[in-house]
């Protein structure tokens, strides 16, 4: 199906002469520029081009491929990097040089590899959509399992072990289909599944802040919300390399090139805790920096979550992070400017909220069609302009995820980080989750939070006091409400990404430190009980061997040492008072 | 191909010219534009169709009319790219305007550029050193980076981005920046101190300038950053030069933006600016860098002037979710006379930790710096206090931290135009500040940097 160009605006292209569906892939002019389409009026049909339209002129060929937008699925994603329409960046380097040209298509899976499939199912066996047919070794600890496309079912009348690529056939069913390790999918449709289950398990991320106070599910949804410099992408960082899943993937939608290398270089230098296996084999990427075409920017988040769903649907807990989602929001912007729509709120779409929603509604934790539990959870990023929380696409995400991780820029400025401000964020699955902590790390869990936050709160309400008139106004024990409060703030809630120790705290760390400092609280109260000054308390400097407890290896034995440090300079003041 | 005339103009609005009925003119294709008495103008397709053709003029389309002739060149906005352009002055479109020949050579490059794969970049981290203890102790910048300088107009931002290409250096290799100049919309008197300088130093010679002056076209406000960094990159990645791009006055390029975005009818972002406007300032910023395999680098120093201080107006918060930190100006620090007045707690370099450390410039640097954000920061919160609650009140531990900051202030920020601090000196003067207050303060510094370095009591 061919047809001409007839306009060129931008990313934007109309077309004539041309059937089309909607969402239909076509390439556009002699450069055979990758597009999508995204409205049919009368003759005209408007496309979305993934590539920069320089040069491209009316007359020009358009050719229609009948197809939606699909990404290629199968071993070889993982350790991948790509950009918002699949492309390999390492292949497009090579054929193009350092800069990214136009017109190069190339497959998202590498057509050479010859994997070593083990077959799961044997001759004879009845199978269907989503089953696990064989699999791939494709890194030392993940297995790639080859699945039946959904749609597809049969009996298997042969299937052996083999070298194959992934376009080779490595299994006939009866009825004479043949079925290869790489199956397509439409990125904007998202995969079936059994039925959603209960997020009941905790994404462990080894950030104290979030695992202790704001915890997110396996198959939860979070947002992290702030002003440039609080630390989004940081976190997120962090996230991606700590976080108990066993898929990673990140999509880096709109932002800074640097960020992207940082994490190709970073990932396969370091170490899952869990595996000891390199961080970059579990991990797949997806960059689209922000002067890469803003079409394909639209694109990546839902190339992104497709990946994502493939290897939940094969039982695997996956994260997904999207840094960020408001460069997302401002590609649709962008789009929609062009195509004269009428604006909503702040130039954006009438659809921002609509298209935000049912991409984290394609989070969740379920029951695959293989009858496996799989897991995608999605943290995304939103870069309020100017830091205002009440802007449009930060408002519609609110709405839709149950974890609200607040960065703060008064925080950032101190270099309290992470910089999540501990009054204003919150999650939605803390009640879901209780159970889980209750059972695996231990029973005073859910009280130990309870108790911090009332004393973060209690703590928030006396700081304003002493704005107005000065801490010693204060009664004693509202002083050491005040030093303790201190105490988690800088020794529990601050955590240092860029230290080799304290930047992944596992959880029965986390307890045993916020345990030892509700007992520092206690020892103090007791301390004041016999008689001492309270500013001689609060001013005690032993608590400094618990604040670098954190940075040791053994951190058990550290706690511990500096617990008797803090014994000893407390017992030494009460005996000043006796004297 | 000849090129053909056209004298269909269907109208004329803002920066904007309509073309009626024309052959397949490409977008983004370079336009010539000549007027019943002979001026020429040129221009740039925004949007192209069978019909009607939508030219932006970037000399502005004044003394255009309807019978003006409409010339489409058959290709997009180039430049001729050599090292002969080192110590020479440009026009914001890139004609040369210092008297000397123009650049004639056969290679030419689009202005547009291509993104670099992110696959292909090498991550910046080589340390380098300004010579300015608020930046290379606590804000450093590594060679690759985008580093703005968030300024207020009245503030000497230009002698920070001066004193920046004057000392900058990469210290173990020796090596020397070239510099890449190109303003947007400045003053005159603004250009000739920049020029003077260059030329007072000697750096004019491994420098490039080109400039768009407060009198110029504005819409050759757009172009004039491509044209900039093209350079640069022909120098970087061609001729393995270390380019430093200073870009001022990016508001300026931003508003050029709007008006033509204006012109267009689009609908707008917020306060009038276009909805793309973060992709277009990307499209700039992201072209600083490094690429793995090739010697050059291109580092950014854009300059803005927030509009009413406001770090939240679009230009700026745009700009600092792009770039790699910010270098914040102070008017309150300038106002008490410091000298360069950078107020370091909404300063920040994300690539600092990159480019520090042991074996780059000393194992205690992050830490020392962290240490020194923190007890600023508290120093400043309390100064607050004082002023409701009065010394008095404060606790032995609050004062000590109040004297620290007015150290810090007048020892560590403050310092003279030409002195170029190295930077042991900066972290001496880091560390004899911390000495001031007990060990016991100090908690986010390894114990085994207080024993090597800490001066003051240790007890």
């Amino acid at each position: 199906m061919k047809g001409e160009v007839y306009r060129v605006a931008g990313p934007v292209v109309t077309a004539i002469n041309m059937p089309a569906k909607m969402y239909d892939l076509v390439f556009v002019g002699e450069d055979h520029l990758m597009g999508e389409v995204i409205r049919i009026e009368g003759e005209k049909v408007v496309i979305q081009v993934y590539e920069d339209t320089t040069g491209v002129k009316p007359g020009e060929p358009v050719e229609n491929t009948g197809n939606p937008l699909m990404i290629e699925l199968g071993p070889g994603l993982l350790r991948q990097i790509y950009d918002g329409i699949q492309r390999p960046l390492p292949v497009l380097s090579k054929k193009m040089g350092d800069f990214i040209k136009r017109g190069v298509m190339e497959p998202g899976l590498d057509r050479y590899t010859k994997w070593h499939f083990v077959p799961l199912a044997k001759p004879g066996d009845e199978v269907k959509s989503g089953d696990k047919i064989g699999y791939v070794q494709e890194t030392k600890f993940n297995k790639t399992y080859i699945l039946v496309p959904p749609g597809v079912q049969g009996k298997v009348k042969e299937i052996r072990e083999c070298e194959a690529n992934v376009e080779e056939v490595v299994c006939t069913l009866e009825s004479g289909l043949e079925l290869k390790m790489m199956q397509k999918w439409a990125v904007r449709f998202p995969r079936p599944f059994e039925e959603k289950l209960m997020p009941d398990i905790p994404l462990i991320t080894g950030q104290r802040i979030f695992d202790f106070l704001f915890p997110v599910a396996k198959g939860g949804t979070a947002a992290i919300p702030g002003p440039f410099g609080s630390g989004k992408t940081v976190s997120q960082h962090q996230l991606a390399k700590w976080s108990d899943a066993d898929i990673v993937v990140y999509v880096g939608c709109g932002e800074r090139g640097n960020e992207m290398t940082e994490v190709l270089e970073e990932f396969p230098k370091l170490k899952d805790p869990r595996t000891g296996a390199p961080l970059m084999e579990r991990t797949v990427l997806i960059a689209n920096t922000s002067n890469m075409p803003v079409a394909a920017r639209e694109a990546s988040v839902y190339t992104g979550i497709t990946i994502a769903e493939y290897f939940r649907d094969m039982g695997y807990a996956v994260a997904l992070m999207a840094d960020s989602t408001s460069r997302w929001a401002e590609a649709m912007r962008e789009i929609s400017s062009r195509l004269e729509e009428m604006p909503g709120e702040e130039g954006y779409p009438a659809y921002l909220s609509a298209r935000l929603s049912a991409f984290y509604e394609r989070a969740g934790r379920v029951k695959t069609l293989a009858g496996d539990e799989g897991s995608i959870s999605v943290i995304g990023a939103v870069s309020p302009p100017g830091g205002d929380f009440s802007e449009p696409v930060t408002q519609n995400t609110l709405r839709i995820v149950k974890v609200f991780w607040a960065l703060d820029a008064k925080l950032a400025a101190r270099r309290h980080f992470p910089a999540i401000n501990w009054l204003t964020s919150y999650s939605l699955y803390s009640s879901y989750l209780d159970d889980w902590f209750r059972k695996n790390v231990s029973e005073d869990w859910v009280d130990l939070r309870l108790e911090t936050t009332a004393l973060l709160q209690k703590e928030a309400e006396l700081e304003e006091i002493v704005q107005l008139v000065g801490s010693d106004s204060l009664p004693p024990s509202e002083q050491i409400t005040l030093f303790t409060g201190r105490l988690i703030r800088e020794i529990f809630l601050q955590q240092n990404a860029y230290h080799d120790v304290d930047s992944f705290c596992p959880l029965k760390n986390q307890y045993l430190l916020l345990k030892t400092i509700l007992w520092v609280d206690a020892a103090c109260r007791e301390t004041l009980k016999k008689g001492v000054n309270v500013r001689r308390i609060v001013e005690i400097r032993s608590v400094e061997e618990l604040a670098r407890a954190r940075f040791e290896t053994e951190f058990e034995k550290a706690v511990e040492i500096a617990k008797n440090a803090i014994v000893k300079e407390l017992e030494g003041l009460t005996k000043e008072v006796r004297r | 191909m000849s090129l053909v005339g056209y004298r269909t103009i269907e109208g004329i609005a803002g920066p904007l010219v309509f073309v009626r009925k024309t052959h397949p003119v490409a977008y983004g294709e370079l336009v010539k534009i000549e007027t019943a008495n002979g001026e020429v103008k040129r221009g740039q397709v925004l949007d192209t169709s069978r019909e009607i053709v939508v030219v932006q003029v970037f000399e502005g389309t004044s003394g255009l009319d309807r019978r003006s002739t409409v010339t489409f060149l058959g290709e997009t906005l180039k430049i001729p790219v050599s090292d002969e352009v080192l110590g020479r002055i440009f026009s914001g479109s890139g004609d040369p305007i210092d008297g000397g020949p123009p650049i004639m050579r056969k290679e030419r490059w689009d202005i547009t550029g291509s993104a670099i794969n992110p696959y292909a970049r090498d991550s910046p981290r080589e340390f380098i050193q300004t010579g300015i203890s608020t930046i290379d102790g606590t804000n450093t910048l590594v060679r690759g980076q985008k580093l703005p300088i968030f300024s207020g107009s009245g503030l000497p931002h230009n002698d920070i981005a001066l004193q920046i290409a004057r000392q900058a250096k990469v210290r173990k290799e020796g090596e020397e920046f070239g510099v890449v100049f190109a303003a947007m919309g400045i003053t005159n008197e603004e250009a000739k101190y920049f020029i003077k300088d260059f030329e007072r130093t000697g750096a004019l010679a491994r420098s490039v300038v080109f400039l768009n002056l407060a009198d110029d076209p504005a819409i050759e406000r757009l172009i004039t950053p491509r044209i900039a960094l093209t350079t640069a990159e022909y120098l970087a990645f061609e001729k393995n030069m270390h380019m430093l791009v200073i870009l001022t006055d990016m508001t300026n390029y931003a508003e050029s933006l709007r008006e033509i975005g204006a012109a267009r009818e689009e609908v707008p972002g917020r306060r009038g600016y276009p909805g793309y406007m973060y992709t277009d300032l990307a499209t700039i910023y992201e072209r600083a860098g490094r690429i793995k395999g090739r010697t050059g680098s291109i580092t950014q120093i854009p300059i803005l002037t927030m509009p009413g201080d406001d770090k939240t107006h679009p230009i700026p918060d745009l700009t600092g979710y792009i770039t790699e930190g910010q270098i914040f100006v102070s008017r309150e620090l300038h106002r008490k006379g410091i000298y360069p007045p950078i107020d370091i707690l909404p300063s920040l370099s994300r690539l600092m930790n990159q480019g520090i450390g042991a074996g780059s410039t000393r194992e205690d640097h992050r830490a020392l710096s962290n240490q020194l954000y923190a007890l600023y920061a508290e120093g400043r919160d309390l100064r607050g206090l004082v002023a409701i609650v009065g010394e008095e009140a404060l606790s032995d531990r609050d004062r000590k931290v109040l004297e620290f900051a007015d150290a810090f202030e007048q020892q560590f920020v403050a310092q003279g135009k030409y002195e170029d601090r190295p930077i042991e000196k900066t972290l001496e003067i880091g560390w004899e500040l911390l000495s001031m207050v007990p060990a016991s303060y100090l908690t986010r510094v390894d114990k085994k940097y207080i024993e090597k370095y800490y001066k003051g009591k240790k007890e």
